[in-house]
């Protein structure tokens, strides 16, 4: 994987979110942190090099921590680098309702994970569908996600609906 | 509804909606332009959207089995409802069996189409829109206005007054619109963690894995999806696809399109149940996810019986986006509450509306598409929105019933149309047989209509406005000044058909005599044989049989000039886009073809002389003189504007084109005494683009009326301007 899509991925996804930060796996907790508004909740990462064990974010919040949490902060699964998109897959640990609900959404986006373009993404996603019904097991259900929420219904566009008001990208890069 | 009753409901509407609806959807039209212009790909993706949509819609029983099988597979039901009581009744019933009273919804038009509120609230239900628009116009009680922003005729002040009124605030909202914003969602918020039931609509559903496509910015859909226990999805049986990647076509349009984003914030794919544990904030507990209930409902109501229909059928591929909508004139001036039925708007609501309720919700609203082709470049599944207009005319137009004073119209006029037809539309459909009639004695006939007695008996029985001028005959036709003629060009290598269009031959011969000209002294031998009018103005009344008729007259006319190497060459846009376009669908494929391989626009012509070494200092030239030129909507459709400014700009013009979509007259619809204010308003914008002083040129001869009325000056064709005798 190139640094090039990296850097695509990036200045895409700098046109509609709040921040995108490119660090390595030992940079990441400092990086974390300093995005973190507090109090922080989060779905635990699948990710082999990075985890948020002793990081500030709570990954089993109770439905009331939820509710009362700024952030949230969950790793993405597929991203597309033409449209700065990345997807917040349906984990048991509760990645959707931890994306959704905080006003701050941090992702946590691996490096390998960006794909150039929607073609290449809606191809993976067919896969993962198929194999997560086949299997019986999670995969068969993302949101893509492109900044934050937002509404034109009442005159002006105004970011921060029902979703987060804020999203922050941090690339880990190998 | 009478013509002063349409007059009156379109001027209400553009007094109390227009304003608000023509900044919102003019902003998303010009956005929606450039990002398209951008997006190197989209032609091709438009084909393979469409392609997806035929053969889902060709297929469709197999889909809907396929669909069944997935979504059972997954743990969910299906439940194919037959029409809107169906649906209801089994919404209603899921929502009895919970013991559930309260029902969050995310925006749907399907719903608004069976009046699902209306059926729940009658039963006792508790509903809530979480779409902030939705949320609006359940608070206002009122129809969408617009397929994508149903509350878009609102402005913030009057959000805020609605909101002070139905809300017992301490503090009065400001018209800010965070501020509002900020209250509905919290507002809505509270309601989606309260409710039993979550409802969402779907964009795409796809069959082969039974996975919902929602495209949403507000987030208010993935929340009404995965808070409550128990989730519903209404989609009609149109918006199934096959697989997941026949979805990457649509989700890079979509929003480009609607809303002129380049992808909406969220793109949801559910293949629920979905894994994600339910909320309950009451008890502050969550409910595993292996409890959760799904429900697709999917929507025939007329839609098998649409996909029967060679005509409606297309309507099917619909996304939805509101791009045509968005790109239209009449629209931009009113919205969705005079240009729409029960539930759809803008020129796809017709095929919607004659779909799923019948032809008489489509009636009122079909008149104001002018048929200016505008929105076709726009819509991202390439369906012809102006010709489903014209079907369902031609349909309502055999469904009237005969007026007493009918008798008198029908006599004089040799079309193919029923009795019932009406008068204002059989008089504009025949202009031909007019014209030809007054041209006998044109003087004696141009002052019957200046008389007045004549203009007011037009606007009193046939609805022709008396506010309107009407065009004067010539003393001599075209075809008629052009028979004597010596030929200056006997040997020329090209020989050309220059096209007496109706207007042109009867009204505007000068026109006609300048481009003769022009093209002479560019070393071109032309010929102006007797040729029947196009067919234009019988089908923008909806007369199909008629413009049929007139489509093999002018065939069986222009055939051998087509088979002796003649190019065609048209002055009037409309008539060019006739033979382009409509043609294919009037005559057989090869004859269609024959006509529009060898037609030509008068300036595009032009231009391939003079790239071909004709030389543009043969004509008379300025130096740098200003020019505002409004090219003709059909003409921008086809993409042959840029000739006419690059053949005036070489004659030393300094041309500004104008960029509005309308001018408002589209050939007869200014003239009709229900939609003459409307016109007008249209009008209104491109007079904003007119100079104060200076010469404006038009192509289209409605278009210069306009101009004409407008500005008080005479608005000539711009071929006129390099008339070798003009010099
Ligand atoms: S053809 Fe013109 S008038 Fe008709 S819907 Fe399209 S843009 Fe509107
Ligand atoms: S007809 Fe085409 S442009 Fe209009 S709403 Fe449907 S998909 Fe969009």
């Amino acid at each position: 994987m190139g640094t090039d899509i990296v850097a695509q991925f990036t200045d895409s996804a700098m046109e509609t979110v709040d921040s995108c930060t490119r660090t390595d796996p030992d940079g990441f907790e400092e990086t974390l942190a300093e995005l973190v508004a507090e109090p922080a909740v989060g779905a635990p990462l699948p990710s082999e090099s990075v985890s948020l064990e002793d990081t500030v974010v709570d990954t089993d919040p109770s439905v009331e921590e939820l509710s009362a949490a700024e952030t949230g902060v969950t790793q993405a699964g597929t991203a597309i680098a033409d449209y700065g998109t990345v997807t917040v897959e349906s984990r048991p640990g509760g990645d959707e309702l931890v994306s959704l609900y905080p006003p701050r959404h941090i992702v946590i986006l691996e490096a390998d994970d960006i794909v150039p373009d929607a073609t290449a993404a809606f191809d993976r996603f067919e896969t993962q569908v198929r194999e997560a019904r086949e299997n019986g097991t999670a995969g068969a259900t993302r949101v893509l996600e492109t900044g934050a929420s937002a509404t034109g219904d009442m005159g002006g566009l105004v970011s921060g609906v029902h979703g987060p008001t804020e999203v922050h990208i941090v690339v880990i890069e190998a | 509804m009478s013509r002063s009753e349409k007059a009156d409901k379109i001027r209400r509407v553009m007094e109390t909606d227009g304003e608000n609806v023509a900044e919102s959807v003019r902003g998303k039209s010009d956005k929606t332009g450039a990002v398209i212009d951008s997006f190197e790909p989209y032609e091709q993706y438009r084909e393979e959207a469409r392609r997806i949509k035929e053969e889902a819609i060709e297929s469709l029983p197999e889909r809907i089995d396929e669909v069944t099988e997935a979504v059972e597979e997954n743990g969910g039901q299906v439940y194919l409802a037959q029409d809107a009581e169906d649906a209801n009744q089994y919404i209603e019933g899921v929502m009895a069996d919970r013991g559930a009273d309260h029902i969050a919804k995310s925006k749907s038009m399907t719903t608004e189409e069976l009046e699902l509120n209306d059926h729940l609230e009658a039963a006792g239900y508790k509903i809530t829109e979480t779409d902030l628009g939705e949320f609006i116009i359940q608070q206002a009680d009122e129809t969408p206005s617009h397929l994508v922003g149903p509350a878009m005729h609102r402005s913030p002040p009057d959000i805020a007054e609605l909101f002070n009124e139905m809300f017992d605030l301490e503090e009065p909202l400001s018209a800010d619109p965070q501020e509002l914003t900020q209250f509905a969602r919290e507002r809505v918020g509270d309601r989606i963690r309260d409710a039993d039931v979550g409802l969402t609509g779907a964009n795409f559903v796809v069959t082969e894995t039974g996975t919902i496509c929602l495209v949403t910015n507000e987030g208010n859909a993935r929340k009404t999806a995965v808070t409550p226990p128990a989730h519903i999805a209404v989609a009609g049986i149109e918006k199934l696809v096959p697989t997941v990647s026949d979805l990457q076509p649509f989700v890079e349009l979509i929003a480009k399109t609607g809303t002129g984003q380049d992808i909406t914030s969220y793109m949801s794919l559910l293949t629920p149940p979905v894994e994600t544990d339910s909320v309950d904030f009451e008890t502050d507990t969550y409910g595993p996810a292996e409890d959760r209930s799904f429900h697709l409902v999917l929507i025939d109501n007329g839609r098998m019986a649409m996909r029967e229909d060679d005509d409606l059928r297309e309507t099917l591929y619909c996304i939805r986006c509101g791009a045509c909508s968005n790109a239209c004139a009449n629209f931009q001036s009113t919205g969705g509450h005079a240009f729409g039925g029960e539930t759809y708007s803008g020129g796809i609501g017709t095929g919607w509306e004659a779909g799923v309720y019948g032809l008489d919700s489509a009636a009122d609203m079909n008149d104001l598409c002018t048929g200016c082709s505008q929105c076709v470049p726009k819509c991202p599944v390439k369906i012809d929105i102006p010709w489903i207009n014209t079907v369902v005319r031609d349909r309502l137009n055999h469904s009237r019933e005969p007026e007493s004073m009918d008798f008198l119209v029908d006599g004089l006029t040799p079309d193919e149309e029923p009795s019932g037809l009406d008068i204002q539309k059989r008089v504009f459909g025949n202009i031909e047989t007019f014209a030809k009639l007054g041209s006998i004695a044109p003087t004696l006939s141009n002052a019957a209509i200046e008389s007045g007695t004549v203009q007011k008996l037009l606007d009193r029985f046939a609805g022709i406005d008396s506010r309107r001028e009407l065009p004067t005959l010539a003393d001599e036709t075209l075809v008629e000044w052009a028979a004597g003629r010596p030929n200056p060009n006997p040997d020329a290598d090209r020989e050309i058909v220059l096209y007496p269009d109706l207007y042109t031959n009867y009204f505007s011969p000068e026109r006609g005599r300048a481009a003769v000209r022009v093209l002479e002294e560019l070393g071109v031998s032309v010929r102006i044989p007797s040729v029947p009018e196009s067919g234009r103005a019988p089908l923008s009344q909806g007369m199909i049989d008629t413009a049929d008729g007139k489509a093999s007259a002018v065939y069986a006319a222009l055939s051998e000039h087509i088979d002796a190497g003649r190019d065609i060459v048209v002055i009037e846009p409309s008539d060019l886009a006739m033979f382009q376009n409509e043609y294919e669908r009037l005559l057989p494929a090869e004859s269609a073809d024959r006509i529009a391989d060898v037609s030509y626009e008068l300036f595009e012509y032009l231009y391939g002389l003079l790239e071909n070494g004709a030389e543009v200092d043969a004509l008379p030239t300025v130096d740098g003189e200003a020019l505002t030129y409004h090219s003709h909507c059909q003409q921008r459709t086809l993409e042959l504007d840029p000739y006419t400014t690059e053949v005036l700009s070489r004659a030393g013009y300094e041309v500004t084109e104008t960029d509005v979509e309308c001018c408002g007259m589209a050939g007869s619809f200014g003239y009709k005494s229900e939609y003459y204010e409307l016109s007008m308003e249209v009008a209104s914008r491109l007079d904003d683009q007119l100079p104060e002083t200076g010469p404006v040129v038009a192509s289209g001869t409605s278009c210069g009326e306009q101009i004409a009325a407008l500005t008080d000056d005479e608005t000539p064709h711009p071929i006129t301007l390099l008339d070798p005798d003009a010099r």
